[in-house]
């Protein structure tokens, strides 16, 4: 190898290695705190000092989805013998479920406003976004910035004026409210990122299709879209990645119906505070999702967190 | 950026070649393509900003639609600025944006610069840096309560193991003087890799050359890294705290979660407080007269902050 003034040498690599490894593994920790706390059992999971090992139980998978609150002692202690294995198995620790969980409801919904809004923000944001790369739209560089600006506006700000925009036509609390907010947040970042994607795509390759006789429509289906396909995929999934995560316009604009799970997780209590096997499983499977996209999208990562506006 | 010369050339071609085709013009279908988006944006953000600056001249309250809205003109922004707690809520928001924006500025940079040694792995490492950033912050910031919990919590059991303090002795989300603390340093943990991503873009901008010509002139490493590397990397900096600073003023989610705004009033930042007035307290024209200031503040600071940021950027 030729020496080179800007190549580390191997001393440095190791320090710089071994200085990142650490930062990941302390990283690392509470997320496998809570994947663990998953598989405890409620008295594991509250025992001093915090156990490390322990006996592995699906109690609180169970719980999350079959009991909403659980009752111990007496109803306990009552023999019964024509219920189904899971909660049996909650039973034989000594608790009693009380009412069906809602979870699998919650987590429904996410993906429905999820999938939902993505579609739309999507669509619509790469109809937009190639109109702005491609013709000389009136005003521009005026519109571009409008589209950003409108993310610089606290939720709650907007809460109040869309709640009673949203009482007024019966919007409140539904799935296409839900799903007709998220895609207006999810626009701006998809007309900004779709527009870069295809500013980038030389524009001669519908001259060409142009001169060959396609019209403007199928131009823009037959080349300029499967050109751009990885871009927009990966729009699509930080647009997911956002309605899966939104917090403060679902909690105080949904109750029950349309309430996706972020609200809804903290809400799971059990005996005497907070059910934390219990939360820890409806986390975990809430999370899995985003931490696999996450290992799909690190090539895009980039582009998405910061609009396109830094340049690789 | 440089090219937009040749990019404005370019894009004048089609609009030729477009005319001998067939269908609808391109003017009609770039407003079809537009026009939903703007629609939409408008329905959504600019009319509920409009009904929001309408609603803060009034003494509107949404539990009490039957009430006259009678018109107050500038008596909410008096109270707002006038009232003491809010400017206590504002100081905490203030706190909290000094503090994580420092914190992931200084430990960010760092692992970028680290990163960039380009050792074996280091494409997984990142993977898993970056996790804590794209996780819900409401779940997060709600589970972070059980990791703050004296004696049981695993945070509180680290820093006993580590400090030789008794875990059970401090709470970081009980004790007035810990909670600030305690939502800085999750917010830490979350954006640090945000901000991480950000430099490390900026490392790589940097092209070897210079460095090399720098090795000729027989400058130092030192020299090297406060003449080339910093103000190089200044702009991609001042990027990253930007779209914090705008982040983590809006901040709601994982504070609500973590320590709802107490204990007292010290981890009130200002979007709490405005959830408060606005759907505890259903003083809606009042909170609408707040909601403005901070969106006027956020928006100015952040035009103010670009200006400074295009200098550098010229430079």
């Amino acid at each position: 190898m030729s020496y080179s003034v800007t190549q580390p040498s191997v001393r440095q690599k190791w320090i710089a290695g071994i200085l990142v490894i650490g930062y990941a593994l302390i990283t690392m920790l509470p997320l496998l705190w809570i994947v663990a706390t998953g598989f405890k059992s409620s008295v594991d999971s509250i025992a001093y000092p915090p156990k490390i090992l322990f006996e592995p139980t699906v109690e609180g998978y169970v719980n999350v989805f079959t009991a909403q609150t659980r009752l111990s002692a007496e109803l306990a202690a009552e023999p019964r013998d024509d219920l189904p294995w899971y909660e049996q198995l909650v039973r034989n620790k000594g608790n009693t479920i009380v009412g069906a969980s809602r979870y699998s409801e919650r987590f429904f919904n996410s993906v429905i406003i999820g999938f939902g809004s993505t579609f739309f923000a999507i669509v619509l944001g790469t109809a937009a976004a190639y109109a702005f790369s491609r013709f000389k739209v009136p005003l521009k560089d005026d519109l571009l910035f409008f589209i950003l600006s409108t993310r610089m506006m606290p939720p709650i700000a907007v809460a109040i004026p869309i709640f009673l925009m949203f009482r007024n036509l019966g919007l409140n609390d539904t799935h296409a409210g839900m799903i007709l907010l998220y895609t207006a947040i999810n626009l701006s970042l998809a007309v900004w990122l779709i527009n870069g994607f295809i500013d980038e795509i030389p524009i001669e390759y519908e001259e060409a299709a142009l001169i060959d006789g396609y019209t403007r429509f199928q131009a823009f289906y037959k080349v300029v879209l499967p050109q751009a396909a990885t871009g927009i995929a990966s729009t699509a999934i930080f647009c997911l990645i956002f309605s899966w995560n939104e917090y403060a316009l679902a909690v105080l604009l949904t109750s029950g119906t349309a309430q996706t799970a972020p609200p809804f997780i903290p809400t799971i209590i059990g005996v005497g505070g907070q059910d934390w096997p219990a939360v820890a499983a409806g986390a975990t499977i809430f999370l899995v999702p985003v931490m696999v996209f996450t290992i799909l999208l690190r090539k895009h990562l980039l582009r998405g967190i910061t609009f396109g506006a830094v340049r690789k | 950026m440089s090219n937009s010369v040749i990019d404005r050339a370019a894009r004048a071609t089609p609009t030729v070649v477009a005319q001998k085709v067939k269908g609808l013009s391109d003017r009609a279908i770039a407003w079809i393509f537009v026009a939903p988006t703007i629609f939409i944006l408008l329905a959504i953000n600019i009319f509920p900003l409009i009904w929001t600056i309408y609603l803060s001249f009034t003494n509107f309250r949404v539990n009490r639609p039957n009430n006259a809205i009678e018109w107050v003109g500038l008596r909410n922004y008096e109270r707002i600025l006038g009232d003491a707690d809010i400017w206590m809520t504002m100081q905490a928001t203030a706190h909290f944006l000094i503090w994580t924006i420092v914190c992931q500025v200084v430990i960010g940079f760092a692992l970028a610069y680290l990163i960039n040694k380009k050792f074996k792995g280091n494409d997984l490492w990142t993977t898993i840096i970056v996790f804590p950033m794209m996780l819900s912050p409401a779940v997060v910031g709600n589970f972070w309560t059980f990791l703050y919990e004296p004696q049981i919590g695993l945070f509180n059991y680290v820093v006993g193991f580590v400090t030789g303090a008794d875990p059970s002795s401090f709470s970081m989300i009980g004790e007035v003087s810990l909670a600030p603390w305690s939502i800085v340093i999750v917010d830490t943990w979350m954006w640090t890799p945000f901000v991480m991503l950000i430099c490390l873009a900026g490392l790589r901008s940097i092209p070897d050359s210079i460095y090399e010509a720098a090795e000729c002139d027989r400058a130092s490493k030192w020299r090297q890294f406060w003449t080339i590397t910093i103000p190089m990397i200044l702009p991609f900096l001042m990027l990253a705290v930007l779209f914090r600073g705008i982040e983590n003023f809006k901040m709601f989610d994982l504070v609500v979660q973590l320590t709802g705004g107490g204990p007292g009033n010290t981890t009130t930042l200002t979007s709490i407080d405005l959830k408060r007035e606005a759907f505890e307290k259903w003083r809606t024209g009042f909170s609408s007269a707040y909601a403005v200031i901070l969106f006027v503040t956020v928006f100015g600071l952040a035009s103010i902050y670009v200006k400074a940021l295009n200098k550098v950027k010229q430079r």
